[in-house]
């Protein structure tokens, strides 16, 4: 990703330089200037908010904002936000240990019925997920799982990327190491603990990003499974958000600010990993 | 664990040839019969469940007539289906206008999300500083949910109080346009709204598509003489056309199960017009109480986007020839 192929004539002269940043620049506008009118609108007094037509920045700065979603009771954003933590990190976990196990087992292992089983995996990729939700909401309704914890960490971990993705990078991983582990005596418990997950550290680290990510923004599901106040995910709550404060824009851009702050940071720190899981797994997580 | 590794540790295959026999024998000595299983066992259980169980279940909840309140849920044969098609049936209208919807939609919003992000990654694809610091911003909209794009952009395209109004007002436009409850503007503001949120996403996988092309043949058109659409024609299309075939495919899908942007910005307005299938199926299935019928909307839904993503293949696999 480093090694960009030129494809302008030589090397740019200066104004073509010039009109290459200013095009830049005016595309990074687009894609911020929202979001920072929503930190800004977030810092406004409900009677700033209703300007028509809306002042530039807030003045005078308020916390009005962020003072309703922490103190009310009916919309408990930051148990929303702790609902969401630990709900998208325990899937992100979830999603690490089942997936590298498969996929370790079905890129280096063989067995019997390997062939129908990858096939079988990979198959479901190709079936729209929103296709599923009604008969999975039977099932979870059966195992009681309807507004529990359990039914926004675990369903979500069937999916086959997963599994798909590691098995793509265990495969390129050398043979020789195995086999001098083998030579040492390892049995493949500890082949694949010792050896094969260190080595693959970038590719569980991207999955881990992607799963928490995929898992934090989950909106469909969520508001089908999920009821009582105290239980909601930050998504199905900042839908409840809208609905209770409809025009109070202060508070409802306050509570997405707060839906966007660890998955910004997040992408911040993680930025390489995400952006190589989306370019090199050639597949939609 | 240790003993079930123990258990296949015999294991007679087949006597391979002499040199690989040693080596085999050698890793089979070491490896159960059973391992492999127990390596796939956690997430063949989920995979079960929650996987292939919904499919089996989704055809067999389409041939009955299924309400969670009621304790009879009788087999109905094919009447879900027919009714889909019949036009005297109650859902008739319902179900096509989303169809309808979805189609405008997906319409709209494809040849943008493969063109915009094209250009994009096009302009990224060069030598210069700053070039991941642009990527990264391009791209960050793609890393908020749903949810949060909604709200937000249900807010900028409000008609009195949203920033979009107030910037065209700045630059004297008309700034009272209805973004998000009249159409055509509904249709604009969700189709605008969703190639401002997943952009970046597509760009960064053409990105890594014109990395593959290899230098000497931009080299070779150049020595060549070709100018810098000759190039873009002749080299960077060509190369990019598995790519090419991959962005299509998946946008397409994802525009088909869009949902999010109308239940959040227009709220399915104005009536029901931007009221997508996916949309539809949930509120059939799991608000109407009619999971069987949904079951059914469900697997016409899918079999339809397997045929357009079918019709994508050959027509892009055709064209390679």
């Amino acid at each position: 990703m480093t090694t960009p192929t030129p494809t302008t004539d030589g090397p740019t002269p200066g104004l073509r330089r010039v009109g290459l940043y200013a095009t830049l620049v005016a595309l990074a506008l687009i894609f911020l200037v929202p979001l920072v009118w929503m930190v800004i609108t977030s810092l406004k007094t409900y009677t700033a908010a209703q300007q028509i037509p809306p002042s530039w920045l807030p003045n005078p700065l308020a916390g009005y904002g962020y003072e309703q979603i922490l103190n009310n009771s009916a919309n408990p954003v930051l148990r929303w936000f702790l609902n969401s933590m630990v709900a998208a990190t325990l899937h992100s976990a979830l999603v690490l240990v089942t997936a590298s196990m498969a996929a370790y087992s079905l890129a280096r292992l063989k067995f019997r019925g390997r062939g129908v089983t990858f096939a079988l995996i990979v198959g479901t990729l190709f079936i729209p997920p929103t296709s599923l939700i009604i008969p999975n909401f039977l099932i979870v309704d059966q195992l009681n799982w309807i507004d529990t914890l359990a039914v926004v960490v675990v369903p979500g971990a069937a999916s086959a990327f997963g599994v798909f993705f590691l098995r793509q990078f265990f495969l390129s991983l050398p043979n020789e190491l195995e086999e001098a582990a083998t030579l040492d005596g390892a049995n493949q418990w500890q082949i694949f603990y010792k050896v094969v997950l260190p080595l693959s550290r970038p590719a569980l680290a991207t999955l881990a990003v992607l799963s928490f990510l995929t898992n934090w923004n989950d909106f469909l599901w969520p508001i089908f499974v999920l009821f009582s106040p105290e239980k909601l995910t930050l998504p199905p709550g900042l839908g409840l958000l809208q609905g209770s404060y409809v025009t109070d824009y202060p508070v409802i851009m306050a509570g997405a600010v707060l839906a966007s702050l660890p998955v910004l940071i997040l992408f911040v720190l993680a930025q390489r990993h995400i952006i190589q899981g989306v370019s090199r797994s050639g597949l939609k997580g | 664990m240790a003993d079930v590794i123990e258990v296949g540790a015999a294991r007679g295959d087949a006597p391979p040839p002499a040199a690989k026999a040693a080596r085999r024998a050698a890793s089979a000595g070491r490896t159960g019969r059973a391992t492999p299983y127990l390596f796939l066992a956690p997430y063949l259980v989920l995979f079960g469940v929650f996987g292939l169980l919904p499919i089996i279940l989704g055809l067999w909840l389409s041939v009955h007539q299924w309400d969670f309140q009621l304790p009879n849920r009788p087999f109905v044969g094919l009447d879900n289906y027919k009714q889909l098609f019949s036009s005297d049936s109650a859902v008739y209208g319902d179900w096509w206008q989303s169809i309808r919807a979805t189609a405008i939609f997906t319409v709209l919003s494809v040849p943008l999300l493969v063109v915009v992000p094209l250009g994009l990654a096009l302009l990224l694809n060069r030598s210069f500083p700053g070039r991941t610091f642009f990527r990264a911003i391009y791209f960050a909209p793609y890393v908020l949910g749903v949810a949060v794009i909604g709200l937000l952009w249900r807010f900028l395209l409000d008609a009195n109080l949203g920033l979009v109004n107030r910037l065209l007002g700045v630059v004297g436009l008309p700034s009272d346009t209805p973004w998000v409850t009249n159409m055509p503007w509904a249709w604009i503001s969700l189709v605008g709204v969703t190639v401002w949120w997943t952009s970046g996403f597509n760009a960064v996988i053409y990105l890594a598509g014109l990395q593959d092309i290899s230098p000497e043949l931009y080299e070779a058109a150049r020595m060549d003489g070709a100018n810098a659409w000759q190039r873009f024609r002749n080299v960077t299309l060509p190369g990019l056309r598995p790519v090419l075939l991959f962005v299509i495919t998946t946008t397409v899908l994802a525009s088909a199960n869009m949902f999010g942007q109308s239940f959040l910005i227009t709220q399915g307005t104005p009536g029901t017009e931007t009221r997508t299938v996916v949309w539809f199926i949930v509120e059939e299935g799991l608000r109407n109480n009619n999971a069987g019928r949904a079951a059914a909307m469900s697997i016409v839904f899918a079999l339809l986007l397997a045929v357009v993503s079918i019709a994508n293949f050959r027509l892009f696999r055709y064209k390679e020839d």
